[in-house]
């Protein structure tokens, strides 16, 4: 298999088992949280909590300025991920072509400045989690699995964008199997977070609500 | 293998629900919880951070209800959770964490940490690991009727007390009055002044209440220890009472945990709605100030000097009462100020959730104290006000230990001794 096969595996197949994949995997997931249920409040409540439920899905994405320290490099990465990844033009035409309609990309140099920011970011996430004595103390070995397999798609585009390594077109080819491993291990891992966070954040907000807490 | 280590187990999976599985989904090993811990703010330790306090469930939930976690089951590669994993779990699951609920604000995947630490606790008494002195505790509350195990006619003595001094007739076991007022043992032991305070402010609101001889105890060690038919039991004397007397409201006294238990958890623990209505105290006298009921003197109280007020996390972060005693507050001081972090976020004073009643967890309970010092003494504050029994004790504790000049009150006293200068005045 020479480059341009393996380009072409990537884009066709190798896309589409991924998505298969992570798709069947997360729902899987969301199936195996909701299987269980949540016990009916007997309490009489203040509210529904319906209302503060799905406000804490939006609230706690805000920056918290109580942590602002031990967060900033963590909010830094995520906020230039989700610019990476849905405003970079060629990504927004690969969605424009699946879902029919998307919306219109950001100029090259801003994604170039939010790659750039971002690896950056995940590199000083990175020696946090060795240095800092609570993150020291959770990290399991899968977390590292994680942060690599988060790491290899921001740089193998950077440099397929900029022409840099060997072949442009091995480069592409390696930067979407790279992303194609992010989606399969993303049902996984804790890489889910990516999509249980809303319901984690639901569930909170809505069992504070009923007892009146602006969560 | 023990059969109490076995009962441990089956409790940890029988307590995992969808909410805790969303959690253990969700968390990404951030970290951002111990920020918000004081157990680790003001150790460094890195052993108290929140999450780390439930990890034998998370290994469990993993196992039973993922299919990746029981892939990894059957080859060996995550392993069974120990009886002695269980034991050294007590020291974060019960005697470090308050669970005051301060790390559920703060995670960003909106995890409530303490939820799982409550059910964490569920476990560790089911395999038998419950501190002994919560054990006590729960004893002395069946047997006696009060947590701290004195009788009825201790109470009796001290409603005398109560009426001797404020001519006001104080009654129990009447039927048909607004209130049932529950008490908890710190305040009948320590802090009885509250008798005659209600009285008074009952009084001049034109309230009728009463006390009842069968359940006078609001305090609750079951739920501390995480063990629900205790805590069911306690609640169940409650609602006999109320059913009997027919009354259709309860009051939680100053007491954030008893509040937690009588008015969130109580339903749940017993399987069925109730046939009345709990508040907190502090609810109630919010309630009659916006009726026109508490009648002060426009005076500020403790001597015209800055006062704060401290949030139970039980009462106030957990249990959604935080503007009432605000309210209150400003009625009687020109001086309120409040604390750098308030309300759902403020600061655990360190003795919550059965840790003050723990001896061993003395030196640690005085070292991170420091966080709560640090926000009262910022302030230049004469008095902290609170309304929480325990919370009072342990900010007692903790200014006498730091040899600090600050008195602490409880909310519905100083309430009370506003009206008293009234009644005094004319």
């Amino acid at each position: 298999m020479n480059e341009v096969e393996l380009l072409n595996w990537a884009r066709g197949p190798g896309l589409a088992y991924a998505t298969v994949i992570m798709v069947f995997g997360l729902t899987l997931r969301v199936i195996e949280i909701l299987s269980l249920g949540r016990p009916k409040e007997l309490a009489e409540v203040r509210s529904s909590g319906t209302a503060d439920g799905v406000k804490l899905i939006v609230k706690r994405s805000l920056p918290e300025p109580r942590n602002w320290r031990y967060i900033t490099a963590s909010y830094i990465f995520h906020v230039g991920l989700l610019v990476v990844i849905f405003f970079f033009i060629p990504h927004t035409q690969l969605f424009r072509d699946v879902f029919g309609w998307f919306w219109g990309g950001w100029p090259n140099y801003i994604i170039d400045f939010f790659t750039v920011l971002s690896i950056a970011a995940m590199m000083y996430v990175l020696v946090q989690r060795r240095i800092d004595p609570a993150r020291r103390i959770l990290t399991r070995f899968s977390d590292y699995v994680v942060w690599v397999v988060t790491f290899i798609p921001f740089v193998t585009g950077y440099m397929a964008f900029h022409r840099l390594g060997p072949d442009y077109t091995l480069m592409l080819a390696l930067h979407i199997l790279s992303v194609e491993l992010l989606m399969v291990l993303l049902p996984v891992t804790k890489l889910t977070h990516a999509v249980t966070f809303a319901i984690s954040r639901y569930y909170t907000g809505s069992s504070m609500g009923r007892r009146g807490i602006k969560a | 293998m023990t059969t109490s280590f076995e009962q441990g187990i089956n409790t940890l999976k029988r307590v995992i629900d969808g909410p805790i599985a969303s959690y253990f989904s969700s968390c990404t090993n951030c970290g951002i919880c111990s920020q918000a811990c004081v157990f680790f703010t003001e150790t460094g330790d890195a052993k108290y951070t929140p999450i780390r306090r439930v990890e034998p469930m998370r290994r469990i939930w993993e196992q039973e209800y993922t299919i990746i976690g029981k892939l990894k089951k059957l080859i060996g590669l995550s392993k069974a959770v120990t009886e002695q994993e269980l034991q050294d779990n007590v020291e974060l699951a019960f005697e470090s964490c308050t669970t005051c609920g301060r790390c559920s604000m703060m995670c960003p995947v909106g995890n409530d940490i303490v939820y799982m630490i409550r059910r964490m606790r569920e476990g560790l008494t089911a395999a038998g690991l419950a501190p002994v002195e919560l054990k006590e505790a729960a004893v002395r509350t069946m047997e006696k009727g009060s947590v701290m195990g004195f009788p009825m006619n201790t109470l009796e003595a001290m409603i005398e007390a109560a009426e001797e001094e404020t001519g006001i007739k104080i009654n129990v076991d009447e039927p048909n009055v607004d209130y049932l007022v529950l008490l908890s043992s710190a305040e009948v032991m320590q802090f009885n002044e509250i008798i005659g305070a209600l009285a008074q402010i009952f009084q001049q609101a034109g309230v009728t209440w009463t006390f009842s001889s069968k359940a006078h105890e609001a305090g609750n060690p079951g739920m501390h220890m995480g063990a629900s038919e205790i805590e069911a039991m306690m609640i169940n004397r409650i609602v006999e009472a109320a059913e009997e007397l027919n009354i259709k409201k309860v009051i939680s006294p100053e007491c954030g945990h008893a509040y937690m238990a009588i008015r969130w958890e109580g339903p749940n623990v017993i399987g069925r709605p109730y046939p009345f209505e709990v508040y907190h105290i502090i609810e109630v006298l919010d309630e009659l100030r916006e009726q026109g009921k508490l009648k002060t003197t426009g005076d500020d109280c403790c001597g015209n000097e800055r006062i704060t007020f401290h949030d139970p996390c039980q009462a106030a972060r957990r249990g959604g009462v935080n503007q009432p005693q605000r309210n209150l507050l400003n009625m009687v001081s020109s001086n309120f100020v409040e604390m750098t972090q308030n309300k759902a976020c403020n600061w655990c004073c360190g003795g919550g959730g059965g840790v003050n009643t723990m001896e061993k967890t003395e030196p640690l309970r005085q070292k991170i104290f420091h966080r709560k010092r640090m926000q009262i003494e910022e302030l230049d504050v004469t008095t902290v006000v609170t309304m929480c029994a325990t919370c009072r004790n342990t900010l007692e504790e903790g200014i006498e230990d730091n040899g600090m000049e600050v008195e602490v009150l409880g909310l519905t006293e100083v309430v009370a001794n506003h009206l008293l200068k009234e009644k005094n005045n004319e």
